[in-house]
């Protein structure tokens, strides 16, 4: 039982991880700046903000929809934060119970719009992507609102263990998607309907309130996003997150999550996002230029998702 | 007479698993050639390779004696091949006109010609006596069985010498049949051969000049039909001998007041104030023509479709029509839907997954964590039960035939359990062990005290399994034959009578 749960994840994840290993070998080898302390820490600062919004993507690419407004949606959560702790002198824990009740809402009107109407959510959360970002800079005066050392220990080293909460926050996320989607209801209903949503009405199961509600998890967690740039830079940032959508979603479908729904692992959009981590460090570790920085991530994310289309396909014909 | 095909060693292997194993194969010009075998026998595979659908991993082939290599479908209908498969193929966002002629497409310098476009279609329609299709009609607001005879006429508009046929009668009602039949005895008689599948054994023997039998992807025999009963093919076919007719037993409860379900005054869409009731340990059969409104009337019993009016009785609690098939199956009925693909399973989640579906939250998890043990559990017992064809629980449903989808279809109302079934159509396009089980199914839920309603558009299957069958016609409920006092004219009598009265006749 156990080894063959073992060849399942080893299959399922080998990939990734080899591709991973590769990316790393090659940086070390390539410069010798990489291999270090440093570069780790570098990078697990960086991704908290990417993880938490690729996850939130993988729920909702598994029900076959789409959220492009999470860049903004997180910027606005940022803005909430640094609004209510600056101008109204909220504690930071106050101010954070509301920063992601920013998100859910945000979440909870993409959902409702879409899905109650059945309105492509591409389009409903194109319209949430401009307002949650002119919503930003209304609250900021399109200005970066300094907040100030209280907010810096979200993304301090806890001591001891040398990683922040920011961090550790991520991976919590990282688990509890994976586990919603292996182990719950909720996870099932979602592949389900992603899979074939008439087929789960005809099963006597109402649609509409999970769907919504991957899209409020999804909105919470642009939410926790946010803690982690607003923290690291100790300010708002009305451009924050400004692109980081298409990020998500290519860590996701570098994961191996289909965009037509009814196929996704938080793990694997983890994976997914280290491997886009690991690029961008190491890309200018080499000091490579931004724009050839682009080109080989794009790339990078048509060669990973080829790979994965050939080796599904093989793995059906035999 | 001349050979149109020749077929010689015809292999088909994934991986290790051989679908076909050195099929030889004849087609004569002007011959309507049977192909018959048990789902998974290869017949599919065998006509998708010589209609260049799938490559063949060993064998050759002939046209009239010129080595054919039919290496996509194009090469293929260029050679004279057409074929109409199974599934649909028509693209439901176009007009029929437009699906019909989509690869002959009238136009001036790439700009479409309407009025020549529409012309022709007409004239394929025409052909097949659908003067009520208009051309440009969205094919993906037809039904069915409309959708299969444009299928059939879009295939039949191009010149063929070889004509494949993959269960074209599927979907179609009796008089669409004949019209098929008459076109394709005309077709035969301008010397194309034809090569014909379907289920439908008396189909076959009223067709057909010869029959092959395939049998595990094995060649097992090519005789004239005359020289072979209807017993005899499927003799051939399962390699034993079949009991023609099964005992019939009635499992009906004596106390007639334990009517379990009583429907009243349903209507909407094409259904018109439909009243009918259903016994405990009841098997309801509801014939009609294809479009006579039986699936529409389930589906607005289900809540599936909004009903205008309606209500109904089940076992003493009242309801207004329901608004969603939730609220149906919380009251106690199942569905088993009439398109399995569309709307009943999920064709790349597992068989586990599928199994478990409808009863997840009331059956298999604590606080909404899946016990998945349970779960395995019951969905192993159920392919045990249902003798499903499968490696495992894992696999995918996709990958399974017609036949063992139809009964993870069916399987996952077993698990949640129900006072009342509805089947509708619950043996299309599956094999003949696959259907002898879900008969046997039938009994075994009647006897448990159920409710079965089935919508079937196969006369002798409702005959053979049914206590009492409903007749609908034109949306109408016309009454009901019990089973000592039936006859299969009587029904098919009152299944067109509804249409006598609405329609005027041409």
């Amino acid at each position: 039982m156990k080894s063959t749960r073992l060849a399942k994840a080893l299959l399922q994840y080998g990939g990734l991880v080899t591709a991973l290993v590769l990316l790393i070998a090659f940086f070390s080898v390539a410069t010798d700046s990489f291999f270090q302390m440093g570069t780790a820490r570098l990078i697990a600062n960086q991704i908290p903000q990417l993880t938490l919004l690729a996850v939130g993507m993988t729920l909702v690419l598994v029900i076959g929809q789409i959220d492009l407004s999470v860049g903004s949606v997180m910027a606005l959560c940022g803005a909430t934060l640094g609004v209510l702790m600056v101008r109204h002198d909220w504690s930071l824990g106050s101010a954070i119970v509301a920063c992601l009740l920013a998100g859910a809402t945000c979440g909870l009107a993409t959902g409702v719009i879409s899905i109650g109407f059945r309105i492509p959510s591409f389009i409903v959360s194109l319209g949430m992507l401009e307002i949650a970002r002119g919503t930003t800079r209304r609250l900021l005066d399109s200005n970066t609102l300094m907040i100030g050392s209280d907010v810096a220990i979200i993304s301090e080293p806890v001591a001891g263990i040398a990683l922040s909460p920011a961090f550790l926050i991520a991976i919590a996320a990282v688990l509890a998607i994976h586990f919603v989607l292996t182990s719950t209801v909720l996870g099932r209903y979602c592949v389900a309907i992603g899979t074939n949503a008439e087929a789960v009405r005809m099963s006597g199961i109402r649609t509409a309130p999970y769907a919504i509600g991957v899209f409020v998890i999804s909105g919470l967690l642009c939410g926790l996003a946010s803690l982690a740039p607003t923290s690291l830079m100790e300010a708002a940032d009305p451009g924050a997150g400004i692109g980081i959508e298409l990020s998500a979603i290519a860590a996701c479908v570098i994961g191996g999550t289909s965009l037509m729904g009814g196929r996704g692992n938080a793990i694997s959009t983890f994976l997914g996002v280290l491997v886009i981590a690991v690029l961008q460090t190491g890309l200018s570790r080499m000091s490579v230029e931004d724009a050839n920085k682009q080109i080989v991530t794009g790339g990078v994310i048509i060669i990973a998702v080829l790979i994965d289309t050939v080796r599904r396909r093989l793995e059906k014909t035999t | 007479m001349q050979c149109l095909l020749s077929a010689r060693g015809i292999t088909k292997r994934y991986g290790d698993v051989t679908v076909l194993d050195d099929v030889d194969f004849d087609v004569r010009e002007g011959e309507i050639h049977a192909l018959l075998g048990a789902n998974g026998a290869g017949k599919s595979t065998l006509c998708k390779i010589i209609s260049g659908l799938l490559p063949a991993s060993c064998g050759s082939m002939s046209i009239h004696g010129n080595e054919f290599i039919p290496a996509s479908k194009q090469v293929a209908e260029a050679a004279g091949v057409q074929i109409v498969q199974q599934e649909l193929n028509q693209i439901p966002t176009l007009s029929v006109a437009e699906n019909i002629r989509l690869t002959r497409m009238p136009n001036w310098l790439g700009i479409t010609r309407k009025r020549q476009l529409a012309a022709k279609a007409r004239l394929a329609l025409d052909r097949f006596h659908l003067h009520d299709i208009a051309t440009d009609t969205i094919v993906g607001t037809l039904g069915v069985g409309r959708q299969q005879m444009i299928e059939i006429a879009t295939a039949l508009d191009r010149d063929c010498r070889l004509l494949i046929l993959d269960e074209p009668t599927a979907a179609l009602s009796g008089g669409e049949t004949r019209r098929l039949f008459d076109h394709l005895r005309r077709m035969r008689a301008g010397g194309v051969g034809i090569i014909y599948i379907s289920h439908r054994l008396q189909e076959v023997a009223e067709l057909s000049d010869r029959v092959t039998v395939l049998r595990d992807g094995k060649h097992v025999c090519t005789q004239e039909t005359r020289s072979l009963t209807t017993d005899q093919m499927v003799e051939q076919m399962s390699g034993t001998t079949a009991n023609k007719h099964r005992e019939f037993r009635s499992f009906i409860a004596t106390d007639s007041a334990d009517e379990v379900l009583r429907i009243k005054n349903f209507s909407g869409g094409i259904v018109q104030n439909v009243s009918f009731s259903v016994r405990r340990g009841e098997r309801l059969g509801i014939a009609g023509l294809v479009g006579s409104g039986r699936t529409e009337l389930l589906r607005l019993i289900f809540g599936a479709d909004i009903a205008q009016q309606g209500s109904l009785d089940l076992g003493g609690r009242l309801f207004e029509a329901f608004r969603h098939p939730r609220q149906a199956v919380r009251a106690g009925l199942a569905m088993v839907t009439e398109d399995r693909k569309q709307n009943g399973l999920l064709l790349d989640q597992s068989i586990r997954a599928n199994t478990s579906l409808c009863s997840l939250a009331k059956c298999f998890s604590i606080g909404g964590v899946i016990r998945k043990r349970r779960e395995r559990e019951a969905a192993a017992e159920m392919v045990s039960r249902l003798e499903t064809r499968c490696d495992d629980i894992e696999q995918s449903v996709g990958t399974l035939s017609g036949g063992n989808q139809q009964k993870i279809a069916v399987a996952k109302w077993l698990v949640r359990d129900a006072d009342v079934f509805f089947f509708d159509e619950p043996t299309r396009g599956i094999d003949l062990s696959a259907r002898r089980r879900i008969y046997r199914l039938f009994d075994s839920l009647a006897e448990a005290g159920k409710a079965i309603v089935i919508v079937s558009s196969e006369l002798e299957e409702l005959i053979e399994t049914c206590d009492r069958i409903g007749v609908m016609s034109a949306g109408k409920w016309m009454g009901d034959f019990e089973r000592d006092s039936w006859s299969a004219d009587a029904i098919m009598q009152t299944a067109f009578a509804g249409y006598a009265t609405t329609e005027p006749v041409g």
